[in-house]
């Protein structure tokens, strides 16, 4: 049951759900073993305008807010973490447009993501640049009314299945992180070609892949604002985002929740089902509370960004670190309740704890969200 | 030049169980307690007037404009149904409602819906469910179109090809498919093998809240009350019972073999083999 939400954010909550129980649940054990990309369930979820909720009323959104985002991620997570990461990593992948990108940028590309017809993608990693984004070495150099991009970003999620991507690339590259640009590539655009689909331990029925860029012409329209500004895209990006990463960790964290719950009233040992040995019943007490705090942090946080506030990066980090850490710990629980079983592929848990690490990792890894935390703090206090 | 093409879906409010249950003492059915669904089988119908009016609008959206309008014969409480068929992508929706209706068998039944649907003007395409969860008789899409004097193809398993004047169906029997291609207006009914039912939309559920749904009666759609309800009703339900079970058992021991030739036996000796 949740509270204080309105008639239309209930309304979000069940068509989730309603996918989730029709569509991904019967699918998802399949789909995670053979890493089969959810083409079908995306374009369900792009017909019920759930792609509309990142993007304004202008360009064919719903006008709503991160909150919104949050409330359909957590719900989609319940089903499967590999479902959430696509929408949600869609989201990532255009939200430098909506924050950075032209009038000409947001009317080209965004009708077309609000509408579910198209993914997007963010490309930043890359092999030696993972946190530290400055080290980035994918070039950008200017060619008169062109861009000629060079270089390999890694782990990609969307990656191949996307058509619009925003790819990160230094156009000064003595500058560190003050030379990085952000640039619009579609796919099928010469020079531009993707690796093989990564073999991962979560999320796997995600697509990841490896983009390469060799002599990648691209019109210098398809810069999102002005040389150097990619950095500031980056992390203004990221701190809307992150808050949505742990709404990801929120609804795995609820779903291996459900499953220990379910499992604990049906196993009997000794005579008596598990759920009435106190040992099991601290263990859920302590899991449903930290599901429910981590779930306040996030959509708090959601309220802050949606309000308008400005300096919103130290609770940002704050969500997406506190959840993920708590989802690791719940999934991991969750498998333990279940006990033998909880470690066959035949019941679902083991799934949501691996698919939960990369919630620990990705947007930010939690060592980095602690630095972000720490030096606001110490540079801001309490205000 | 602009044509209309009107497509009618009708669906019918049922009460959402598996098993029935028959009040021994009224021998009605026992509704308390029951939630009230979309017949299943019209889930199937809604999902494809929706995907038809895709299908034209791409293919003749510059001169032709499709309208999808659900249609429901019902209590004041069927309107829930109408909505939740918005939701779905229905573009408008109209309750058939009144006291006059209640008791209608299933040519009453088609009669009422003909009625209504002649007040709608420019419908091309009729779909229904193949039959309803607690009728069963899948009689009103073939009455309906006898009314109407129109094609009917029931239990179509595929539309494979739609314009604003025909249509090409396959529809699979117990044997072997069958092709038809019928000019329009038609009717067809609709059951599991034809698509899969999409999830609402957000903009669906919002419009389905706040859209007015006009409601008619006997007055609306020019019918006497002799036409309509028990009184125009062919036929009439005089009892429903559940039948007892009664079981005879008689258990065959020995070795498989002989076990075997008893039951052999029996069976041969009642002229079931």
């Amino acid at each position: 049951m949740r509270y204080l939400l309105t008639d239309e954010q209930k309304m979000i909550i069940e068509i989730c759900k309603k996918i989730v129980d029709e569509r991904i649940i019967p699918v998802r054990a399949e789909y995670d073993e053979k890493m089969i990309f959810p083409a079908d369930i995306i374009k369900e979820i792009g017909r019920s305008d759930l792609f509309r909720l990142f993007i304004p009323e202008k360009y064919g959104g719903m006008g709503t807010g991160i909150f919104e985002v949050c409330l359909a991620t957590e719900e989609l997570s319940r089903g499967d973490l590999s479902v959430a990461t696509t929408y949600a990593a869609s989201g990532l992948g255009f939200i430098p447009i909506i924050l950075m990108g032209s009038e000409e940028q947001k009317e080209k590309y965004l009708p077309v993501l609000a509408s579910g017809e198209k993914l997007a993608a963010f490309g930043l990693t890359e092999s030696d640049a993972g946190s530290d984004v400055g080290a980035i070495r994918t070039t950008a150099v200017k060619d008169g009314d062109f861009y000629i991009l060079n270089g390999t970003k890694q782990w990609i999620t969307n990656g191949g299945e996307a058509d619009i991507y925003t790819i990160f690339a230094k156009t000064a590259p003595d500058k560190g992180a003050r030379g990085v640009s952000a640039f619009i590539v579609e796919k099928g655009t010469d020079g531009f070609e993707f690796g093989k689909k990564e073999d991962k331990l979560g999320i796997r029925a995600s697509a990841t892949r490896e983009l390469v860029f060799n002599d990648c012409k691209i019109p210098k329209e398809n810069m999102i604002s002005r040389e150097g500004s990619g950095f500031i895209t980056v992390m203004k990006t990221f701190d809307e985002s992150r808050p949505a990463v742990g709404a990801q960790a929120v609804g795995v964290a609820q779903a291996a929740l459900e499953e220990a719950l379910n499992y604990s009233k049906i196993r009997s040992q000794f005579g008596a089902p598990i759920s009435s040995f106190q040992a099991i019943q601290h263990m859920l007490a302590d899991m449903a509370t930290s599901v429910e705090a981590a779930r306040s942090l996030v959509y708090y946080t959601a309220q802050v960004i949606d309000s308008g506030a400005k300096d919103v990066s130290r609770l940002s980090a704050m969500s997406k670190l506190f959840a993920s850490d708590m989802a690791m710990k719940v999934t991991i629980d969750a498998v333990q309740i279940l006990g033998g079983y909880g470690f066959m592929k035949d019941y679902p848990v083991e799934k949501m704890m691996r698919d939960a690490k990369i919630t620990q990792i990705y947007e930010g890894t939690n060592q980095i969200q602690r630095n972000i935390i720490a030096l606001d703090l110490i540079k801001k206090g309490f205000i | 030049m602009i044509e209309k093409l009107k497509i009618i879906v009708c669906i019918k409010q049922v009460p959402g169980i598996m098993e029935i249950k028959i009040n021994p003492e009224t021998n009605t059915l026992i509704r308390e307690g029951i939630e009230n669904i979309i017949n299943p089988f019209d889930t199937y119908a809604i999902e494809e007037g929706v995907s038809l009016k895709e299908k034209l609008t791409a293919s003749e959206g510059g001169s032709l404009d499709v309208e999808v309008i659900a249609l429901s014969m019902g209590p004041p409480h069927s309107e829930a149904i109408l909505r939740e068929a918005i939701s779905l992508g229905i573009d408008n929706a109209i309750l058939l409602s009144d006291r006059a209706f209640a008791g209608s068998d299933t040519w009453a039944t088609s009669y009422t819906l003909s009625k209504a649907i002649k007040k709608i003007e420019g419908w091309k395409i009729i779909i229904l469910g193949k039959q309803t969860l607690d009728g069963d008789t899948g009689q009103v899409g073939p009455e309906l179109a006898q009314i109407l004097n129109i094609p009917f193809i029931g239990y179509a398993s595929k539309i494979t090809e739609i314009s604003s004047n025909k249509m090409i169906i396959k529809r699979l029997m117990e044997d072997r498919y069958e092709t038809f291609e019928i000019r329009l207006p038609a009717a067809i009914s609709v059951g599991k093998d034809i698509n899969i039912p999409r999830v609402p939309s957000l903009r669906g559920k919002m419009k389905s809240k706040s859209i007015v749904i006009p409601v008619w009666g006997i007055d609306q759609i020019d019918m006497d009350e002799k036409e309509c309800g028990l009184n125009g009703s062919y036929t009439q339900v005089i009892k429903i019972f559940s039948p007892e079970h009664k079981y005879e058992v008689k258990m065959v021991h020995g070795t498989p073999d002989e076990q075997v030739n008893e039951i052999y036996s029996k069976l041969k000796e009642l002229s079931i083999i």
